[in-house]
């Protein structure tokens, strides 16, 4: 996956005032902050709320509405695992019951070893195909138990 | 120059189980013998059983094989692949797979055919042909012509895509906004995803005739940030498209002007409710709005806005450029033209179905789909997404139409059919459905928010076998009822489909 930054106010400065001159910048600010930092860092959230007229608890409000944005740094790599109906109907469950003994941890959680942050995902549009899951914005498919395990210790080494 | 020319799909399905590996082994095959081809990357034809999907065009059309993995390569170019030669793995003429051979293509003509960036694809396969009829009509005869057409809105409502329009341009405004849904979070659909990254051109005629139709300049592609190569597909062609004036200040050198941009999701399935789109558009908390206003009155930042489905503007060049007769002649009822219909989940042959409404379940499961999967007997499947009701066998003659399938308490939604078999435990899909309410609730209306959370729990205790399943069943009948009467928008509206289908359908999985 792409390395991110680490913290930097004047990279984040630019970037928000890259986005500002949108109507409706907030997502779109976000979206790039997160692309940037991996995160969306509790540091840019006045930032942003200064740069688009807003109060910071709108802006907490947006960055917590939504799935999508984190509020502390992944790990090396991100695996999001299908859990929608399709894959359900595929043996998804047991899969994603396997990713979190393998990597002892819950959803939205990072393994020890900082390697992999599981996240959950409601569909990726690849139902033909279940089950599926997105390794850090690489579709796979017709997911197997050998596969994901063999997967994991890739991401791990 | 090379003459020959091999078709490889960049379609999220096909590289999902492979096609990057396979375009890599061609190359590497094709390199050791001293043998050269273009390798064209194209969308999916939507037969993800057969994916990837190597095509060849020969001097009598192109010939299929599938799916292949890297391994086969080898054996393909020495059985003659880039001569259409015979293997295992050989399937004929695309066109001639009864799967492909039963549809009646309109909005999926192109799809995985044509280069998706291509202009010069685009416009040798009746690209354009659409906008320029438009441009050379009265705008509010482009109205009249989508009305005419029959044309309903195929993210899941079914409202008519031309009175939407037709209020939109009869209101006075100096800005107004066209807005595509590409936020397709239902499971078990991929039809948007597949225009975007196959066709994506389609889309953006659709939305250059809609803002034309309605006088609106400027237009939003909200797309789902789970489809990020319909993303980069999407924003590649309207780079392409501008470049060639199809977008701008001047669409194909008219006087009309019309540009677009795409506004990328966060994970919030509510925001495939149109309202909520609107408010997460301008940069807030996806939280539903309460009607009216219509968006079409007031809309995106206030102004009057069409909010149409991916597929009903991917829809309307063709209803321009062959007129509103030839897309009404299909359809059964008030359900005119073709539907993109999605078959998945435990399906044996999984893609992308695009008929006349009036099949029946039995005829796309079954006879299209093939059963399952795992081969054991299909036991239910769910239409219509998260919020779509599940069908057991004996309602397999239902018709598939908006109308046959609201008579049976369900609902056709974005048109996807998850096929589950014989394994499967009807409390605990009832459970998700509550469960995934809860998750993606935006919180505004209290029976979602809350009342989502109660059902999951009372399903909880009927699976665990606690108290008395005919207390608990009556309470879950009355949360449903709250959920369907007192939300806004069909997430809390709509949840009850999936439950009380199941309850109702298949009881016995709920005495325990």
């Amino acid at each position: 996956m792409a390395a991110t930054e680490p913290w930097q106010a004047e990279r984040a400065a630019e970037i928000i005032a890259a986005g500002a001159r949108e109507k409706g910048a907030t997502l779109p600010i976000l979206h790039a902050l997160q692309a940037t930092f991996g995160h969306v860092p509790q540091e840019a959230i006045p930032m942003v709320a200064d740069a688009l007229n807003l109060t910071r608890a709108e802006v907490h409000g947006v960055v917590s509405f939504y799935h999508d944005f984190r509020q502390a740094p992944a790990g090396r790599h991100v695996l999001k695992l299908c859990r929608a109906e399709a894959c359900q109907s595929m043996g998804g469950d047991a899969l994603a019951a396997q990713a979190q003994a393998a990597l002892a941890v819950g959803w939205r959680e990072t393994s020890a070893d900082h390697a992999v942050t599981l996240e959950p995902v409601y569909c990726l549009g690849l139902c033909a195909t279940a089950p599926t899951a997105l390794v850090d914005g690489q579709p796979i498919g017709r997911l197997t138990s050998a596969r994901l395990l063999a997967l994991l210790d890739e991401l791990r080494t | 120059m090379p003459s020959v020319r091999l078709f490889v799909p960049r379609d999220a399905g096909a590289l999902a189980v492979g096609a990057e590996a396979v375009v890599a082994a061609l190359q590497v095959g094709m390199i050791r013998r001293g043998v050269a081809a273009d390798i064209v990357r194209t969308g999916s034809r939507g037969l993800y059983w057969l994916e990837p999907m190597v095509e060849v065009a020969t001097a009598t059309g192109r010939i299929a094989y599938g799916p292949v993995t890297p391994v086969d390569v080898e054996a393909l170019l020495d059985a003659g692949l880039l001569s259409g030669g015979s293997h295992a793995l050989r399937l004929g003429p695309p066109e001639e797979i009864p799967f492909l051979k039963r549809q009646t293509r309109l909005t999926f003509a192109r799809c995985g055919i044509i280069d998706p960036l291509s202009l010069d694809d685009y416009h040798a396969h009746g690209g354009w042909r659409g906008l320029e009829r438009a441009i050379a009509m009265a705008p509010s005869d482009v109205v009249e012509t989508v009305v005419q057409s029959g044309l309903r809105g195929r993210g899941g409502a079914g409202f008519p895509t031309g009175v939407k329009w037709r209020t939109a341009a009869q209101a006075a405004a100096p800005q107004k906004y066209i807005v595509c849904n590409a936020d397709e979070g239902d499971s078990g659909t991929f039809a948007d995803r597949m225009i975007m990254e196959g066709d994506p051109l389609v889309l953006i005629e659709g939305m250059a005739i809609a803002g034309i139709a309605v006088g609106a300049t400027r237009g939003y592609v909200y797309v789902r940030s789970e489809y990020p190569h319909a993303i980069a597909t999407l924003r590649e062609a309207i780079d392409v498209a501008r470049r060639a004036g199809y977008l701008g200040s001047g669409v194909m050198d008219s006087p009309h002007a019309f540009d677009l941009e795409i506004r990328v999701g966060a994970g919030a399935y509510v925001c495939g409710e149109e309202t909520a789109l609107l408010d997460s558009i301008e940069g807030k908390r996806g939280q539903v709005r309460a009607k009216p206003p219509l968006p079409a009155h007031r809309g995106l930042f206030g102004s009057p806005t069409v909010i149409n489905n991916v597929l009903s503007l991917a829809a309307v060049p063709f209803v321009l450029a062959e007129g509103a007769a030839a897309y009404a002649v299909l359809g059964v009822g008030r359900s005119r033209g073709t539907v993109p219909i999605q078959l998945a989940g435990n399906v044996k042959q999984g893609g992308l179905f695009e008929t006349a409404f009036g099949l029946t379940l039995g005829d796309l499961v079954d006879d299209i789909g093939g059963g399952t999967a795992s081969g054991r007997p299909v036991r239910a499947v769910q239409v219509g997404g998260p919020l779509g009701a599940y069908f057991p066998r004996t309602l397999f003659d239902t018709p598939f139409d908006y109308e046959a399938f609201t008579a049976r308490d369900g609902l056709i939604g974005h048109g996807g059919i998850v096929v589950f078999d014989d394994t499967v435990d009807m409390a605990r899909q009832a459970r998700f459905a509550m469960e995934f309410c809860a998750i993606e609730s935006c919180g505004k209306c209290t029976p979602c928010r809350i009342g989502s959370t109660r059902g999951k729990e009372v399903i909880d205790h009927i699976i665990r076998g606690e108290g008395d399943p005919a207390v608990h069943l009556a309470l879950v009948a009355d949360l449903c009822e709250t959920l369907k009467f007192g939300s806004l928008c069909a997430l809390g509206g709509f949840t009850p489909y999936p439950v009380m289908s199941a309850i109702r359908h298949f009881p016995e999985d709920f005495d325990r």
